[in-house]
């Protein structure tokens, strides 16, 4: 059960931020979906829905979604449909309800480092910044490695550019959490592909790119034998546990699997061809 | 603490603890098709619409919805589209012990404003999140493409 001594809607950040660092214990609520399921006393919860952070708006180099944006807004936007042939409107679209999209925030989605997190996944295969408060701006991979927690997530800032985007996920059932996720990427310049990207988690730990896999599909191109060695690299460098979803092992086996389909999806669709 | 929503139509105010949830908050106001199940926001049975779009009333603090308007299924009573809604659960026997049925209903209602012709698979993904124990599914989804204008 959560019990919440005090509640308050701020009206700048600058407030916000004040309050999350003078009030020990103090938290930021997002979408309140995952922090009501804990059995937690918080002396002051911060709820940024007066802020004006629920913007999704376009530039000229980025696509910039607002912290406390819904995960049913992203999937309904038409500025994030026409990016990436629809592909993070597509992932969010097999996040748990439609109810549950309609409150989850993105800001309460990414800051929490949720392990489970489909969005995540998909965000670090899109060349994604996290803007901080007090921190600034930077690269969602690093954001999800440090330490950072007494901030306040602005806004996702997602670099516009040709990229093919692929995700796969095995679950129990469609209505579960991803036991494992993968998503992959690659850019499209001048016809070729480059700059790969792939991401995996659900490991049960939080997503992480597979550099080493990037690393060597850089070197060596997309083609059946590459992505097969790429598949195999990746589940190699990954560190895997186990929870009430599955166990490491199971999750090693399948790691490679969800990676060969999603480089095969990229393959198939830039050569023209049917290969699934 | 003080709050106030637009339930239905009509400004109400409230003095709430603030770990009260909108679920709470509804119910004990006598808004009894808010129903209380799962309370872990999975089974879909506390849905109401929020600012028209269906959302989870167990997995919202109630102080998060003050300056928001709430639709429950006592204030669609009198909308004939719902009311259609409604005759078609009748006819096409849906009803079991019934007990998902409002969830069920106001969720049908937001899907037909969201999707235009949906697929049958479109369907089932808008409702994936209400449940229903006793496994009503094919008459639920005989009467939502009759509503929805989607029968084969």
């Amino acid at each position: 059960m959560v019990l919440i001594d005090r509640y308050v809607r701020p009206k700048s950040l600058e407030e916000a931020y004040e309050l999350l660092t003078s009030v020990k214990g103090a938290r930021i609520i997002g979408g309140f979906t995952f922090m009501r399921l804990g059995t937690v006393n918080i002396p002051l919860l911060i709820d940024l829905q007066d802020l004006g952070l629920d913007f999704i708006r376009e530039g000229e180099d980025f696509i910039e979604i607002g912290a406390t944006v819904k995960l049913g807004d992203v999937e309904r936007s038409e500025v994030i449909q026409k990016h990436f042939d629809g592909f993070l409107s597509k992932t969010v679209k097999y996040i748990w309800s439609v109810q549950l999209r309609n409150i989850a925030t993105v800001g309460g989605t990414v800051f929490a480092r949720f392990g489970f997190s489909d969005f995540i996944t998909s965000l670090l295969v899109l060349n994604t910044k996290v803007k901080l408060y007090r921190n600034g701006e930077m690269l969602l991979e690093d954001f999800l490695e440090s330490r950072v927690s007494r901030d306040i997530l602005v806004s996702l800032k997602i670099e516009k550019e040709e990229r093919k985007a692929k995700f796969r996920f095995m679950r129990n059932s469609f209505y579960d959490f991803s036991i494992l996720n993968v998503a992959v990427s690659a850019k499209v310049e001048n016809g070729r592909l480059g700059g790969f990207r792939i991401a995996i988690g659900a490991r049960p730990g939080i997503a992480k790119l597979a550099k080493k896999a990037m690393e060597y599909l850089e070197k060596n191109g997309l083609s059946p034998e590459t992505i097969s060695k790429a598949s195999d690299l990746s589940a190699e460098e990954m560190e895997f546990g186990t929870d009430i979803r599955g166990d490491a092992e199971y999750r090693k086996m399948i790691c490679p699997v969800l990676v060969r389909r999603a480089l095969n999806d990229i393959l198939s669709e830039s050569s023209g061809g049917n290969r699934s | 603490m003080k709050m106030g929503l637009k339930i239905n139509g009509e400004f109400k105010e409230f003095d709430v603890d603030p770990s009260t949830t909108l679920l709470d908050l509804l119910r004990e106001a006598g808004y009894m098709s808010v129903r209380r199940a799962c309370d872990t926001g999975t089974c879909g049975v506390c849905t109401v619409l929020m600012d028209g779009k269906p959302v989870l009333s167990c997995a919202i603090l109630a102080l998060s919805a003050d300056g928001h308007e709430i639709t429950t299924v006592e204030g669609l009573k009198d909308d004939e589209d719902f009311q259609r809604l409604l005759d078609l659960f009748l006819s096409e026997g849906v009803d079991q012990c019934g007990y998902c049925n409002p969830g069920f209903l106001i969720t049908a209602y937001a899907m037909k404003r969201e999707l235009k012709n949906p697929t049958d698979e479109e369907i089932k993904m808008y409702l994936v999140g209400n449940l229903c124990r006793c496994s009503g599914y094919v008459g639920q989804m005989r009467a939502l493409k009759k509503y929805l204008g989607v029968e084969e």
